[in-house]
């Protein structure tokens, strides 16, 4: 049973029957999917949720997928792991760290590929399609593979070895296209009026998004069934962080944890900093700007979403920021060395925000802060370049240890 | 060979009922908003779909020249000439 009702227009209202649909045909405004929320209130416990399987598909009833078969690759319910460490070095005393670099391909992006390649299958479509900034790209593959669907995938050419042979590797048709993920996207948004195929960001973008709401429900739900004070995510298209947010409003609603007003902050690369630059300036439209950082998983210079991020942002009393190529790196090993955790650039950009906003008193010392790590280290090992190694080499006897660990030996 | 004198302009799938199901459509050289105006005059209704009543390009549109977004360009005042091929596409995209 599902309580999906159809489509509606977030502009116009125009209201649509479920389909693989993203743009409003009155107005090209984006639609967002709209729920039989009184029936889910009513119908659904949270106890039911806590019998169901380890993994984010144990809140299968809150999304769009019905009684479909779900592509499963026992994607989510990641480790919330409280950062004590983490948290003395911010100068913060209740800071948590959700891992999602541990998902099946290792980013978040597991979650929203998950309903959307579940939703392409229950649409009777073969073929699953992404532009990709790498992250996602690896995920489509993969669930295409699990689900023997075939699939059509688009990157930049400049990508990380790693995000490459790790999509590749999954068997499907992967086209570097010379450009920025801009010129990709503007491409792929052609191509799916060409193509019947399943642009999971795009013509299923509505049903995409909502598999990330589980990022808010899992931390809810290990915290005790209570919302955070506070949250940091990384902002690309703008889309996870809005469905964060979504998704703690949501629970909310369904009175499954207490009302909370949760503070919502967003971190970006300067690099890249469309929504960080229109929080600075106070302006509501997002201007475009050409990416040039180490934050390839983020070089997104004009965001779908950026608006709504933005939004979302300064209604909830948080804060957008930018940091610097090296102070990603400075993110990515001060995570690494006080809670054992190796994140890609992203989460360099999400822990050095933290940082920077830790110090500029948004986030509070006395605030449940939590840091969403959306992806893995090892897929991003070009970024620490030669800096991270080994400490010394030396010959196999026993006076070498002495002798290069000297006092530390001890 | 024949030469090129018209503007190409590519049309989204949700504006194709508005040009007859053409998903090109041409137009003679101009800024782009005097393209954009010979398109509503062939077209009733285009300019309402892709500009603001105060001429911006609406907030969930985008127009690309050649390849180059227009907000990198001058705009709606971008000038374009024989053979330069417009896309328009809905805004809400990537990730
Ligand atoms: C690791 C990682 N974190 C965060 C994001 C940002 O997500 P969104 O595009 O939803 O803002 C992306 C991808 O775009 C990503 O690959
Ligand atoms: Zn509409």
């Amino acid at each position: 049973m599902s309580y999906l009702q159809g489509l509606r227009c977030q502009r116009c209202g125009h209201s649509l029957a479920p389909a693989p649909v993203h743009i409003c045909p009155e107005c090209l405004g984006p639609l967002e999917l709209v729920y039989d929320f009184a029936a889910m209130k009513a119908e659904l416990r949270r106890d039911a949720v806590e019998a169901g399987p380890p993994s984010m598909w144990r809140y299968r009833s809150l999304l769009p997928v019905g009684d479909a078969p779900v592509v499963d690759l026992g994607t989510g319910l990641t480790p919330l792991l409280r950062a004590d460490n983490l948290g003395r070095a911010l100068g913060l005393r209740n800071v948590y760290v959700k891992n999602d670099a541990v998902n099946p391909t290792s980013s978040f992006k597991d979650r929203p590929v998950g309903v959307a390649a579940t939703l392409a299958r229950a649409f009777g479509l073969d073929t699953l399609a992404c532009a990709s900034t790498g992250n996602l790209a690896a995920s489509v593959a993969a669930h295409a593979a699990r689900a023997g669907m075939r699939s059509v995938i688009f990157i930049p050419e400049d990508l990380e070895a790693a995000k490459i042979t790790g999509t590749a590797v999954f068997g499907t048709n992967l086209i570097a296209v010379r450009g920025n993920y801009d010129a990709v996207n503007r491409l792929c948004a052609e191509a799916v009026d060409a193509y019947g195929w399943a642009f999971v960001n795009i013509n299923l973008r509505p049903f995409y998004g909502e598999g990330s709401k589980t990022l808010a429900y899992e931390t809810a739900e290990q915290l005790g069934w209570r919302a955070p004070d506070h949250v940091v995510a990384p902002i690309a298209g703008g889309s996870v962080l809005t469905r964060i947010t979504a998704g703690f409003e949501e629970l909310q609603r369904l009175g499954w944890i207490p009302e909370t007003k949760v503070r919502v902050s967003g971190a970006q690369a300067t690099g890249c900093n469309p929504v960080a630059r229109a929080f600075a300036v106070g302006a509501e439209r997002i201007q475009p700007v050409r990416p040039d950082t180490i934050a390839k998983s983020l070089a997104i210079g004009d965001p779908a979403d950026g608006a709504y991020a933005l939004a979302a942002i300064r209604r909830s009393g948080g804060a957008c920021a930018d940091v610097s190529d090296p102070e990603i790196v400075e993110g990515m090993r001060l995570l690494a060395e006080t809670e054992g955790v190796f994140t890609e650039t992203a989460g360099g950009v999400t822990v050095a925000v933290a940082k920077k906003l830790a110090h500029a008193g948004v986030l509070r010392p006395e605030e449940t802060v939590v840091i969403y790590i959306t992806g893995n280290g090892l897929k991003t090992l070009e970024a620490l370049g030669a800096e991270v190694g080994p400490t010394a080499t030396i010959a196999p006897r026993l006076e070498e240890i002495d002798r290069v660990l000297g006092s530390a030996a001890a | 060979m024949a030469t090129v004198t018209a503007v190409r302009i590519r049309v989204p799938a949700p504006l194709r009922p508005l040009t007859g199901g053409q998903g090109e459509v041409t137009a003679e050289p101009g800024t782009l908003r005097d393209v954009i105006a010979a398109l509503d005059a062939a077209y009733p209704g285009f300019k309402d779909r892709v500009l603001e009543p105060d001429g911006r390009v609406r907030e969930f549109v985008n127009v690309f020249v050649n390849e180059e977004d227009i907000r990198f360009l001058q705009g709606p005042a971008t000038e374009l000439r024989a053979g330069d091929r417009v896309s328009i596409l809905p805004a809400v995209a990537g990730g």
